[in-house]
């Protein structure tokens, strides 16, 4: 039966006094849990959870997330938000002001924002909206993608992973809950945070990241 | 089944004509990730057989109208390359493919959690690049690692194996020539853990006590399997070297 | 499994079933393993080779044979060739289109072709004219009518009564004669639905939209198992299988000396 930090297959079974189930995780049987995901089984004070090794990125309400545009309508744009749906965001739900018709001109195909996820619905239908602090059109800047399952680990306690290897490689970062993240800053500084990016990702599921970050932000500004 | 043929398929011995006892699989390896641009992917060589998986979703259905509002369609498309047998195949889904693309579909269903997606569509994509028997339980068991690598919620892995009767006899994962000259034909898929019966066809003339021997045969193997597949998953993660950058 | 034009069995006849199912009985009164009433007239197309028309409750198919000189297949030279082909005519069901065949009747042409043919129903070896380069091609057309549940029996039992009865045109080739088609052996199909945890054998069209998964067997007189195809999505325990398999050689035993005799 599996313990914690054991990697685990869907169908196999979950010790139940590791505590709660909760995400990812399923009733299988008389008192027995099973794993959904192909993932790694992490145990806290709130229960026990499988966090897959990858997966679409599943919208949540709340959530501030890096979108693509890929249509336009009249009053609404179709965001991909590397997510198994797409979802919209509507004209009244930007800054500007204008009437329909002409919102291309604000927003068109590839442009990339930095949204908030509105409101939410049981068949898995989504809107965004762009009026809150800090939300905006992203412009200029790199975009690199992560399974959103490990965006946690990017942002670490606190946000302490991601300002270490802002600082580390004088980039600004935007980190989205969905797995897109966005870096600015010249060209070198940019290829080293997503190596440090990529070093995550690849080593997620492993204890002591932050000591091998902070040793690996040194080799990188050394390679300079 | 195939033609009369006085070619003798087991010998006094017990040995097959590959060599086999009847109990033993033929080597089996699988691999993730081989093709980065699908949401999961595997490669499984089995036998002979050669067999790429790729995993596009889950992502919303299209066109619209075939969007199930309560859960998401599992389609699997099984094709065979022209290259992929003895004599060249004209490419295209013929009637064989079709049918084998539904019993997988149905297969993979039955243990995706397909009513967390609601009108969404998973894409598995079955490329069978070299045949050698067995394709359709190889091109399942392979799908099942490259879902899981997807990161696609399921009840549990679905593992498979072939049965089947040459010379009388009933044998473990039948080979090209046990396929095309034996006497029966028994491809099944299980649930990993619960031992539930996913896919399961048969062609040929067997009796329930011949029946029986060949779903045991079939029920041990998956056992091993199942391991083979587990360690196509789990072998990268745990073997992972702290190495100095590396992309 | 395709939906009405409603789309959805209703939720109250899915309860009515599923009560009347704890109480060992279907919605139509039948017991579990009882199969609806079967008509079988054959001969119902004079001008081909062989046809049957078979009812199977409201279920209505028709099987024509036809049997032509031809080329044998490169890998079984000295063998006749069968082909069997299903078409669900936009007549019998809401949402069946006219077009090339999809996967429904594929599967339905395909399992009932491996029941036919691994049971060796048709001595293919006495189809052959000259050895290596004329052969008798028997091509095997189900056309479904109306469709009201368990089409892959209907079509089994359509294909071995026209079988049973077909002639082959032999004075069509130089210096030959009309011979009756040579069979052997009276191959029966069994369908069932898994319902709950219940096994129902011949669902009805309801029966299919509420099961789950389906399974056929098809068995020979000796008790031997031919074909199995199991279908849909679902699971099934091997002890359910086995069941299926068993009741499966019982209701064939029946259903052809009732029918077959």
């Amino acid at each position: 039966m599996a313990e914690s930090k054991q990697i685990v297959l869907p169908g196999d079974l979950i010790d139940p006094s590791l505590g709660k189930p909760r995400n990812g995780v399923f009733k299988c049987g008389d008192k027995q849990y099973c794993s959904q995901y192909f993932g790694i089984v992490q145990v806290s004070d709130q229960g026990v959870d499988v966090v897959p090794f990858s997966g679409p990125y599943y919208p949540r309400k709340g959530d501030k997330v890096i979108g693509k545009i890929i249509e336009v309508g009249p009053s609404m744009w179709t965001v991909d938000i590397n997510s198994p749906y797409y979802t919209l965001l509507h004209m009244n739900d930007t800054p500007w002001r204008t009437t329909s018709g002409d919102i291309r001109k604000y927003l068109g195909p590839g442009d990339h924002i930095y949204a908030k996820v509105m409101t939410l619905n049981e068949i898995r239908e989504s809107w965004l909206t762009l009026k809150d602090v800090g939300l905006r059109k992203l412009e200029g800047g790199h975009i690199v993608g992560i399974p959103a399952p490990k965006v946690p680990r990017i942002i670490g306690r606190g946000g302490s992973m991601v300002n270490m290897i802002k600082d580390a490689t004088s980039t600004r970062i935007v980190v989205g809950q969905n797995g897109l993240i966005w870096i600015d800053g010249s060209p070198e500084n940019v290829m080293m945070a997503i190596r440090a990016i990529k070093l995550v990702e690849r080593e997620a599921h492993t204890t002591g990241l932050t000591d091998r970050m902070e040793k690996y932000l040194k080799e990188l500004k050394e390679e300079k | 089944m195939g033609t009369v043929s006085s070619m003798k398929l087991i010998d006094e011995n017990g040995i097959r004509i590959d060599g086999r006892s009847k109990g033993e699989l033929r080597p089996i390896k699988i691999e993730t990730d081989v093709i980065e641009r699908a949401d999961g992917s595997a490669f499984i060589e089995w036998g002979g057989n050669k067999i790429i998986v790729a995993v596009y979703g889950p992502r919303e259905a299209y066109p619209k109208h075939t969007q199930d509002i309560e859960k998401a369609q599992v389609k699997a498309r099984y094709n065979m390359a022209a290259f992929s047998v003895d004599e060249r195949k004209r490419p295209g889904p013929d009637r064989r493919s079709m049918e084998i693309s539904k019993v997988i579909s149905e297969a993979l269903s039955s243990a995706v959690m397909v009513e967390q997606f609601p009108r969404a569509q998973i894409d598995v994509y079955i490329e069978v690049l070299q045949a050698d028997a067995g394709t359709r339980i190889a091109g399942l068991t392979a799908a099942s690692v490259a879902l899981a690598a997807a990161g696609v919620p399921m009840r549990d892995m679905v593992v498979g194996c072939t049965a089947g009767k040459v010379d009388g006899q009933i044998v473990l994962d039948l080979c090209k020539e046990e396929d095309n000259f034996g006497q029966a034909d028994l491809p099944m898929a299980i649930m990993a853990r619960t031992g539930e019966v996913v896919l399961m066809q048969m062609d040929g003339d067997l009796t329930m006590e011949e029946f029986d021997e060949a779903t045991g045969l079939i029920m041990d193997a998956t056992k091993r399997i199942n391991e083979i597949q587990r360690e196509a998953l789990a072998g990268k993660y745990r073997t992972l070297t702290l190495s100095r950058g590396g992309e | 499994m395709p939906k009405d034009e409603a789309g959805i069995l209703s939720e109250i006849k899915k309860d009515f079933i599923l009560k009347k199912l704890k109480e060992g009985k279907r919605g139509d009164e039948r017991l579990l393993d009882q199969y609806r009433e079967i008509s079988i007239q054959t001969n119902y197309v004079p001008r081909s080779a062989g046809s049957a028309f078979v009812k199977l409750g409201k279920t209505k198919v028709l099987a024509g044979i036809k049997i032509e000189a031809g080329d044998p297949f490169p890998d079984t030279p000295n063998q006749g060739v069968l082909t069997t082909n299903v078409e669900l005519l936009p007549m019998a069901f809401p949402t069946f289109e006219a077009g090339p065949p999809n996967e429904m009747s594929i599967e339905i042409a395909r399992v009932v072709d491996r029941g036919i043919r691994e049971s060796r129903m048709i001595d293919l070896e006495g189809l052959v004219i000259e050895p290596g380069k004329k052969v008798w091609i028997v091509f095997v057309d189900i056309n479904v009518l109306d469709y009201d549940g368990n089409l892959i029996d209907a079509c089994t039992l359509s294909v071995i009564s026209a079988l049973r009865t077909s002639v082959v045109p032999g004075s069509t080739i130089e210096g030959g004669k009309d011979f009756k088609l040579p069979v052997r052996n009276l191959p029966i199909s069994v369908t069932m639905v898994k319902i709950g945890n219940e096994l129902v054998c011949d669902p009805d069209l309801e029966e299919e939209q509420m099961g789950t998964t389906r399974i056929t067997v098809t068995t020979t007189e000796d008790g031997h198992i031919r074909a199995m195809q199991k279908g849909e999505i679902g699971s099934l325990t091997l002890d359910e299988i086995k069941k299926a398999i068993r009741l499966s050689s019982d209701l064939g035993k029946r259903i052809r000396e009732k029918y077959f005799q």
